[in-house]
């Protein structure tokens, strides 16, 4: 993207009604780590690939629980993305305590998307530097949504964003038509499979690297255990060497 | 012309047994309005993490609005924490949020009782703003008196001349306490809701009580 003269804040349009500013803002996402959501008829699972600062240092968790029915990771800044995560902690709660049930994620989704717009608005603020993938469960099932910085949400079958998303997304295009029915544990085969597709060759994949969370009918909101992750990483490494 | 008044005492016991790592809490079933009885199957108690419960009496929408508020800040606790709070971090949060109602106090007698985080037994007894001492049982409600007199009897031995001897059965003296207190309180009654906690498990019963 080339620099243009439009593009000093949030208030100025180009000649091509275009916001460079929130354009710019987009581009943040692309230089934050992986994360991967996808769903079947009972399940939604998030898979991400965690970044550590230097090899002294621990891995940077980017995947939290909002609330027993919904779970949250993004890729981008990621102190914007903590301050998000405790908004929407904070909305699911009210919600809870006023009308005695879960929130339904996409009226969540969609609190967060209307701060997001503020900021897109105002001369003084900058908009969100970071992209959410959102699981949620309803009376219809699970869902998956992503949101961004341009103060938009969408839903989906299945969804990547962060750098070198593309892989993972080629290798969602062409499973997700199977998703549909498929046990929890296949299905998390698939998300760590997609992780797996976009990371290069020199990066450690283990329990602690890579973190999955699942959501579904009868499983409230909760962690793989890096144990889990590891068996499932290896489970992959043993089968990708047989298709080799 | 009479003021507003915004009290009003639903009556009802609630009663905690600890015990090494056991803690026994009963509550009776019975909401009242006077002489008016409006419910026979209400639950006084709330759990509020795997090891640790509330047991309130007093008005019963102070007390729901209380035990709301605390599994919202129980919630937030374990968002932040990673792990849920401990019935010593509970004592104190209980404590704080009673005081500060101090100037329209939460008409509730509470009792917070559970397993703490030494693997012991614990039960805390409150006032309406938020004084509170550790126990080794309790009891709050319209028939707080009986029942600590006889839980002073038993657990302490006070009041006897023959040789005291500790009440084996936590579960079984709680049944006693309740069904003496029901022969004399017209506010207790209906039912007993028991639960038994201990690092083990939680065990619940319910036990019937006189309904007149």
């Amino acid at each position: 993207m080339l620099k243009s003269p439009y593009d000093t804040d949030c208030i100025t349009w180009s000649p091509q009604g275009r916001l460079f500013q929130i354009e710019y803002a987009m581009e943040a996402i692309k230089q934050g780590s992986l994360c991967v959501g996808l769903k079947s008829n009972d399940y939604a699972i998030l898979a991400t690939l965690n970044r550590a600062p230097s090899k002294l240092a621990e891995y940077q968790q980017k995947l939290y629980e909002i609330d027993e029915h919904i779970g949250l990771c993004f890729s981008g800044l990621t102190a914007d993305g903590r301050l998000i995560c405790k908004y929407l902690r904070t909305e699911a709660l009210n919600y809870k305590y006023t009308h005695g049930t879960n929130i339904n994620p996409q009226r969540l989704v969609g609190k967060l998307s209307d701060k997001a717009q503020i900021k897109t608005q105002r001369h003084s603020k900058r908009p969100y530097g970071v992209g959410c993938l959102v699981i949620g469960l309803d009376e219809n099932g699970p869902h998956v949504y992503e949101t961004s910085p341009d103060a938009n949400f969408y839903e989906y079958y299945a969804v990547a964003i962060g750098a070198r998303c593309q892989s993972a997304k080629t290798y969602l295009e062409k499973n997700y038509e199977t998703f549909a029915n498929l046990s929890k544990d296949e299905l998390i085969i698939h998300a760590v499979k997609a992780v797996k597709s976009s990371a290069q060759s020199d990066v450690e994949l283990n329990g602690r690297s890579v973190s999955v969370a699942i959501v579904g009918r009868d499983t409230p909101f909760k962690f793989l255990t890096s144990e889990e992750v590891e068996a499932t990483l290896l489970h992959l490494g043993q089968a990708m060497e047989v298709e080799v | 012309m009479s003021r507003f008044n915004p009290y009003n005492d639903n009556g009802g016991t609630v009663v905690a047994v600890a015990q090494g790592s056991r803690v026994v809490i009963g509550g009776d079933t019975r909401i009242s309005n006077g002489y008016n009885i409006l419910s026979r199957n209400y639950n006084k108690v709330t759990q509020l993490t795997s090891t640790t419960f509330i047991a309130t009496s007093g008005q019963v929408t102070d007390a729901q609005a209380l035990h709301k508020l605390l599994l919202a800040k129980v919630a937030l606790y374990k968002h932040q924490h990673g792990n849920e709070p401990s019935l010593r971090a509970l004592s104190k949060l209980l404590c704080v949020t009673l005081y500060s109602r101090r100037f329209f106090p939460y008409y509730t007698f509470n009792l917070l009782c559970g397993v703490d985080d030494d693997g012991q037994g614990k039960v805390f007894g409150y006032d309406a703003i938020g004084s509170f001492d550790e126990l080794k049982y309790g009891a709050q409600g319209s028939g707080q008196q009986l029942s600590i007199s006889i839980l002073d009897n038993q657990m302490k031995g006070t009041n006897r001349t023959d040789s005291y001897s500790f009440n084996s059965d936590p579960v079984g003296l709680v049944k006693d306490v309740f069904n003496a207190i029901a022969e004399r309180d017209i506010y207790t009654g209906d039912h007993v809701l028991i639960w038994d906690v201990s690092p083990q498990g939680i065990n619940q019963s319910t036990f019937r009580l006189r309904s007149d």
